[in-house]
């Protein structure tokens, strides 16, 4: 363990995809405990800033965790280091069945947190030896967040989780995303601002490729005006903590 | 009726060629994207290594224990050779499939000129041991006993093949880097490793083929293994990359309609309307290979 | 799914961008065009030697034979570059349509005694409508499954004509031109030079009507659907038409040059069927250079010409050396399958890009001095 410095870095990151510039000197640092949320309209970039963090595109500028350069290391080598992921799209192996696209993502013998996946998600052990793409959607993330918490690991990334699911669904999501951040830092995409205002932490917020705001969460979904400046919702986030369902689809900007 | 049970079992022969060329094919271009036109030229490296080992290797021959060394050696220098292009050829162009594609195609025409450069571009008459020699009665149909060598060495190599993918950690990894293999690295694994396995593997499978269809052909050219990779194409194609079953059933359809279509009605003929097949299935269905491997990966 | 990119293996890209046009050229496009047309046009007219390249003078009939093939082969390698280069199909069918060409020419010369203009139009014809039909089934899907598609139509195309169930195609043998009803210019050693100019042309037509295409509006369609097809798709085009469009032509085109070589072969084999035989097309393309003006003539008239004189000399220039490697060099096809493998690694853009990228390598070379 290095002395208490960001966990993970980011500094000036560029992506060009197809000719468009879509990161535009991206630079945050993340804390060492707690959320970071990172904020934004649909297409300023979030979900391309987690990928270059990742190694997962092209892209120029300097990642470090834990204090160390992984800017050139291969997805797999900066992965290995400690970080779950969850992406957009979930990365569920629709083929393999539930216990198998957990068994592939095991890293170290003898650290796999079974017992907190099915603490979390009863459901996964009972549906073992279903093929995951015959899961709901809302099973499918569960699955997807579950095989990011199985290996002991340092970060979480988890890319907008409560995307597209039914209210009852986003609920259980939530919980098992604020039970997750209490054992291990998380940095979060998330469009639904209950679910952000819960977790609390710090607020990254991204516009057109850019960082244009950080600092605590709680201060900027406080400040309505700030809100609908940054992220173009019309209304502040719903009522805090626990209660996420209503406040899923309102206020966001359509796809 | 002897003559049905005939075509049944002569088809079931030459679909289980297939299914050796079309397997290791598939676990290539699912897992890699890579459109392996040099699998012709492991499929001859394994009939000419087959055939120069029953000649001139000291304790291989062309009976018994020594066409069983010969064969080892044959599938070795296809399993060899794999390995090495695999290393050598596609690794440093990974993330280019088209220059991926268009060096295998520079392999598939070097190596049968090379090979006719060494052995000439005659046939050669490949060894053919007692054991698989004359005919079996089968149901009252005299069977070539090397078609039934065929279909024992495609179920040996199903077998081997689905154990590899339900009880190894890297049959799990294969399986989930056909269907994304970016998140296979995602979630901390070095895919590439398994490319080199895959394609040491359909190596193997495809110098099997080399050597078992020397037998089936009684001889061997420099050019046997561009007609055979073809159809194994259309197999692919038809049974899609994601799974062995797939392959398998593709295989022994596409073989069938050919040799039932071959005999009942003016030869070549079944090979024109496997060509049919394919184009009803890509038309009328979505899936496989059609669905999930679209332009984004070539074009 | 994810997007994934390697970081490392896609930054090179930036060099294999095409150059920009230089400012200071102020000769007219169309001058290097005409001028290369006119130099092959009157190159029957000169009596010069070149030693080493030709063994006869430039207008002796071996050298003009050997340069016609040279063209039809340019040209035919420029019709496959409409689909590959220009809008970034991978068809491994092409063979079919020259050979349609071909084969139909002589059927109809042999069968029904049509002349040769006749021929060659009904031809050019049909080999047009096959592509148009089975792009149109081809096309319906995508990428590796379309190359699949097109290469088991034209394996099936290839059987057929191999197998020759009906008797008319001559099977393994092939067919010969029936000399009596092609104009007296087109027959015997001494009218090569007809033949030669007859493959200029078509090298000429073939080049202009990709050029022209690839200018016009619908050629600027082709450039988006090859930059990226979905993003053509999103705009509210549908690519369909515009794919089939340069199937058909590129089926049409390849027809037209199956003509040609019909007569400057003086008949057909299966060989131009079969796979290996777009193969080499698709070797020729990439060789010169995809996409671009000159790429697909001069890779197709170099490796044409380069398998000739290789057979040509049938290893004898590697006699000194020793068995094992003097046996493989006697290959034509070993030896450039291997170059080939090499060119992809060390030269992905084609001779074309090459001027293009030893400017590059001064120039940084330059800068490092500075």
């Amino acid at each position: 363990m290095t002395a208490a410095g960001p966990l993970l870095e980011a500094a000036d990151l560029n992506v060009w995809i197809e000719g468009s510039h879509i990161l535009q000197g991206v630079t945050f640092a993340m804390p060492e405990r707690g959320v970071t949320s990172l904020l934004g309209r649909n297409g300023v970039g979030k979900t391309t800033t987690v990928k270059a963090v990742l190694g997962l595109v092209p892209r120029t500028g300097r990642v470090a965790f834990d204090g160390v350069d992984i800017t050139a290391e291969p997805t797999h080598a900066i992965v290995t280091r400690g970080i779950g992921y969850v992406p957009e799209e979930r990365g569920v192996f629709a083929a393999l069945t539930v216990a198998e696209n957990l068994r592939i993502a095991e890293r170290r013998p003898g650290t796999h947190r079974y017992d907190l996946v099915h603490e979390l998600f009863p459901e996964l052990e009972k549906r073992r030896e279903q093929p995951a793409g015959t899961l709901s959607g809302g099973q499918q993330q569960m699955l997807a967040i579950g095989r990011a918490l199985l290996n002991d690991n340092r970060l979480l990334i988890v890319d907008e989780p409560t995307k597209g699911l039914a209210p009852r669904i986003v609920r259980e999501v939530a919980d098992a995303v604020a039970r997750a951040a209490e054992e291990v830092p998380v940095l979060l995409v998330e469009q639904n601002l209950s679910l952000v205002r819960r977790v609390g932490g710090a607020a990254v917020v991204l516009d057109a490729g850019r960082v244009v705001h950080t600092g605590p969460a709680p201060d900027l979904l406080d400040d309505a005006d700030r809100v609908r400046e940054l992220l173009g919702v019309s209304r502040a986030a719903a009522p805090a903590a626990g209660t996420a369902a209503p406040a899923d689809t309102e206020g966001r900007p359509t796809a | 009726m002897s003559t049905v049970v005939l075509l049944i079992v002569t088809g079931l022969g030459l679909g289980a060629l297939y299914f050796l060329i079309a397997s290791g094919l598939s676990l290539i271009f699912g897992l890699m994207d890579v459109l392996n036109f040099a699998h012709g030229a492991f499929l001859a490296l394994g009939a000419y290594g087959t055939w120069w080992a029953a000649n001139f290797l000291p304790g291989a021959g062309p009976d018994g224990a020594g066409f069983l060394l010969a064969l080892v050696f044959g599938v070795a220098a296809g399993t060899l050779a794999a390995t090495l292009v695999e290393l050598c050829v596609i690794r440093p162009l990974y993330g280019r499939h088209r220059e991926q594609i268009l060096a295998t195609v520079g392999l598939s025409l070097a190596t049968p000129a090379l090979l006719q450069a060494v052995w000439g571009a005659d046939p050669l008459t490949f060894p053919k041991p007692d054991l698989v020699r004359g005919t079996v009665e089968v149901l009252g149909a005299n069977i070539p006993r090397d078609r039934l060598l065929l279909i024992l060495a495609a179920v040996a190599l199903f077998t081997a093949l689905w154990l590899f993918n339900s009880r190894t950690r890297y049959g799990l990894i294969v399986r989930a880097g056909v269907q994304d293999r970016a998140m296979v690295t995602a979630l901390g694994i070095d895919v590439r490793k398994s490319f080199t396995l895959v394609f040491a593997i359909g190596g193997a499978a495809a110098a099997l083929a080399g050597a078992l269809g020397g037998l089936y052909y009684g001889v061997v050219t420099p050019t046997q293994g561009m007609s055979l990779l073809i159809f194994a194409f259309i197999v692919v194609v038809i049974g899609g990359t994601t799974s062995l079953t797939g392959c398998a059933i593709a295989s022994v359809t596409v073989a069938l309609v050919q040799q039932f279509a071959n005999y009942y009605t003016v030869a070549g003929l079944g090979d024109i309307a496997v060509v049919i097949v394919l184009a009803l299935v890509l038309l009328t269905r979505q899936g496989g290979l059609a669905a999930k491997k679209s332009a984004e990966r070539v074009a | 799914m994810i997007t994934e990119t390697e970081p490392r293996a896609t930054a090179p890209d930036d060099d294999t961008a095409p150059p920009a046009p230089s400012a200071r050229r102020r000769i007219p496009r169309w001058a290097g065009p005409v001028a290369v047309l006119v130099v092959l046009a009157t190159l029957p007219f000169s009596t010069l030697t070149v030693p080493g390249l030709f063994e006869g003078a430039l207008n002796s009939p071996a050298t003009l034979h050997l340069l016609a093939f040279c063209l039809v082969f340019g040209g035919l390698a420029t019709s496959y570059d409409l689909l590959y280069g220009r809008v970034g199909l991978l068809s491994f069918g092409h063979a079919l349509y020259f050979a349609c060409g071909a084969y139909t020419a002589a059927l109809l010369m042999r069968m029904l005694e049509l002349p040769l203009l006749w021929a060659a139009l009904v031809s050019v014809l049909a080999g047009t409508l096959l592509s148009l039909l089975l792009g149109a089934v081809a096309l319906r899907v995508n990428g590796i499954a379309m190359a699949m598609v097109t290469l088991a139509f034209a394996q099936a195309g290839s059987i057929l004509v191999a197998r020759d169930p009906g008797r008319v195609t001559g099977g393994e043998e092939g067919l010969s031109l029936d000399t009596a009803v092609v104009p007296d210019a087109f027959v015997g050693v001494m009218n090569t030079v007809n033949l030669y100019w007859a493959a200029v042309a078509y090298a000429a037509v073939a080049t202009v009507v990709v050029w022209w295409l690839s200018a016009s509006p619908v050629g600027r369609v082709w450039q988006g659907i090859r930059a990226n097809e979905q993003r053509v798709a999103v705009l509210g085009v549908n690519p369909y038409p515009y794919k089939l469009a340069a199937f058909t032509v590129g089926g049409g085109l390849a027809s037209l040059g199956g003509v040609v070589y019909l007569l400057v072969t003086g008949g057909v084999t299966p060989t131009i069927t079969t796979a290996e035989f777009t193969l080499t097309l698709l070797v020729m393309v990439a060789l010169g250079g995809a996409g671009s003006r000159w790429g697909a003539v001069l890779g197709a008239g170099l490796y044409t010409y380069a398998e000739h004189r290789l057979r040509q000399s049938g290893g004898e220039a590697f006699s000194a050396l020793p068995d094992w490697i003097a046996a493989p060099l006697s290959q034509p096809l070993f030896i450039l399958g291997t170059l080939f493998v090499l060119m992809v690694f060390f030269f992905p853009g084609g001779l074309t890009a090459l001027p293009g990228r030893v400017r590059s390598a001064l120039r940084d070379r330059r800068t490092a001095h500075e």
